[in-house]
């Protein structure tokens, strides 16, 4: 999409960035946006009229119009207490992602330093990675309390470690040979070669597992509520509303848990534009 | 002191480089290397793909160990030359760190020396002053061309100062005409700081218009077969390409390499048989302006 606009900044030789100003840049990201737009808004309205048409029960497909209506209803009020659930869901899937974020870097680190840490680890990393992790949220909810927010963080964190450490090896280590060679040349300790090198080449690496931790943690805390837990948190509203047959309120806490998520996804697209605004992907969305 | 200064910057005696040992059949990138470089010259090394001229700059540099042999650059051995940063260099890709703007890749060494950030910022501010890129110092790299990007890494290597700068084939990768300029471009950076060059490539218009001496090299193994000396007029310019003498010293380079095999075979095409067609296309330009 960006294709045209980048080719023509390369050719120049030296890119001095596109001019077009503000205006001119919100007419190109409406027109990059509407249609994604149209299509959504188009779906919801079909959603809407075919379910009225059909005439389908509630159970089976509620309307968009009832699902935002128990939205509305069940917000603050009622057993179900939609916005304190996600709430201490949203807790528990931060909680989750920091913990197996700061885990998953530390041992990235120990990987990409030691190769015999390497030689032990990724093997095994990767084995568990293949493990179906979320099945053993009834043994963590048995390990560290059903009514303990620390069980539903500890499976999210389990869940977003593995990204989060293969990525982050991953960027550490595979470094242009060449930039160690001029770090050599240059006589820079390994510290320097870390601090100067490998953390900065593994930012876009890390920032790519983080958009994939934030889903990840959402997931683990969800799931593992399934399983039990305190009443007012997302996975357990999802659980006793539809056993109990509001699907209009299960479908209004999916539409929250999905809108938490998205907010989490665009927190870390944000922090990415900050902290690598120099990176190629940041640099092909410019003009977008 | 004029001890230091009669003495030569790299002096390489019998030197040796095997890869490929502990199993595996050995490969003899360099054999016995003797070639000293006397400090301010500006030394060529020449010759057909495969015949070490890297590995030799490389061994210089401290980059690879060489196998045999002595290795002396700035009076002390190799590595410890590099540990006292006594050289810069500058590879054939610009090497630029993607996340640092063009003044901080020319400070990184400063940074690595552990230079007060004033002194980094002046002297950042100067070097690129010298290659002619000062207002691009908040750019970053991807925002520059080839031959900018070239720049600024020879602006990165000469920021600490160094007694000795090592570079390979740092325009092969430029178009002829940019690599033309950047030629200039690197003669008035030499005479300007007083440097010593040390530059690998396969071009032999580029090896003749650049140097005080050529060394030529041929392959398997990779050996110094003849040392021939540029004595064209300095300071060089457009005319150093068109006078009788740059042609004969062409042809003298020309003949030492085929007489060492180096144009012949398939290196021929890659190599130095690329720097003929650009020697002539060279000649085209000339007889038009």
């Amino acid at each position: 999409m960006s294709g045209a606009a980048a080719g023509a900044g390369a050719g120049a030789g030296v890119v001095v960035a596109a001019g077009g100003g503000a205006a001119g840049r919100w007419r190109q990201r409406v027109r990059y946006y509407a249609p994604a737009v149209i299509v959504f808004v188009g779906a919801i309205v079909a959603w809407e009229l075919i379910v009225s048409a059909l005439n389908l029960q509630k159970f089976i497909l509620p309307k968009p119009t009832a699902i935002v209506a128990a939205l509305n209803e069940n917000l603050t009020s009622s057993r179900f207490n939609l916005l304190a659930s996600a709430q201490a869901t949203l807790v528990e899937a931060l909680g989750g992602l920091a913990i197996g974020t700061v885990a998953g870097v530390a041992v990235a680190f120990a990987t990409a330093r030691w190769a015999t840490a390497r030689g032990v680890l990724l093997p095994l990393a990767i084995a568990a990675n293949a493990v179906p992790i979320i099945a053993f949220a009834p043994i963590l909810n048995n390990w560290f309390g059903l009514e303990n927010p620390l069980s539903k963080m500890v499976m999210a964190a389990v869940l977003v470690f593995f990204p989060v450490m293969a990525n982050v090896t991953r960027g550490l280590v595979q470094v242009d040979p060449a930039a160690l060679e001029l770090m050599r040349a240059s006589a820079a300790t390994e510290w320097q070669v870390l601090r100067k090198v490998r953390i900065p080449n593994a930012l876009p690496y890390f920032f790519t597992a983080m958009k994939l931790a934030t889903t990840l943690s959402l997931i683990g805390a969800i799931v593992a509520e399934y399983f039990g837990g305190a009443s007012l948190v997302l996975g357990r509203v999802i659980v006793q509303s539809s056993s109990a047959l509001r699907f209009d309120v299960t479908w209004a806490a999916i539409l929250l848990a999905a809108a938490t998520g998205i907010v989490f996804y665009l927190a870390i697209v944000a922090i990415e534009r900050i902290v690598i605004p120099w990176h190629a992907s940041m640099r092909a969305t410019e003009g977008t | 002191m004029t001890g230091t200064e009669q003495q030569p910057i790299v002096r390489l005696s019998a030197v040796d480089k095997v890869f490929g040992r502990g199993g595996q059949p050995a490969t003899t990138a360099l054999q016995g290397i003797d070639l000293e470089i006397r400090r301010g010259e500006f030394v060529s090394l020449i010759g057909p793909s495969g015949c070490g001229k890297s590995t030799l700059l490389r061994v210089i540099g401290d980059l690879v160990p060489a196998t045999r042999g002595d290795v002396v650059v700035n009076g002390k051995p190799a590595a410890m030359a590099r540990r006292d940063r006594d050289y810069g260099i500058v590879f054939q890709a610009p090497v630029l760190f993607e996340w640092r703007s063009v003044e901080d890749n020319v400070k990184l060494p400063l940074e690595i020396l552990g230079r007060p950030p004033a002194e980094r910022a002046k002297r950042a501010r100067e070097m690129l002053q010298l290659v002619e890129l000062a207002d691009f110092t908040r750019h970053y790299p991807y925002q520059l061309s080839g031959g900018m990007q070239q720049r600024v890494a020879i602006a990165r290597a000469l920021s600490i100062e160094p007694a000795l700068l090592l570079m390979d084939e740092p325009f092969g990768a430029l178009d002829e005409m940019t690599r033309e300029r950047m030629n200039s471009e690197v003669l008035r950076i030499w005479e300007r700081t007083g440097t010593t060059i040390v530059f690998v490539t396969h071009s032999i218009p580029e090896a003749v218009f650049l140097s005080s001496r050529v060394v030529v090299m041929s392959a398997r193994p990779g050996r110094i077969t003849k040392v021939i000396d540029i004595d064209l007029p300095r300071p060089r310019d457009l005319e150093t390409r068109e006078s009788r003498r740059y042609f004969e010293l062409v042809t003298d380079v020309r003949e030492a390499l085929r007489a060492g095999g180096g144009l012949e075979g398939d290196d021929a095409d890659g190599g130095a048989g690329g720097g003929i067609a650009s020697e002539e296309r060279t000649l085209a330009e000339g007889a038009v302006g």
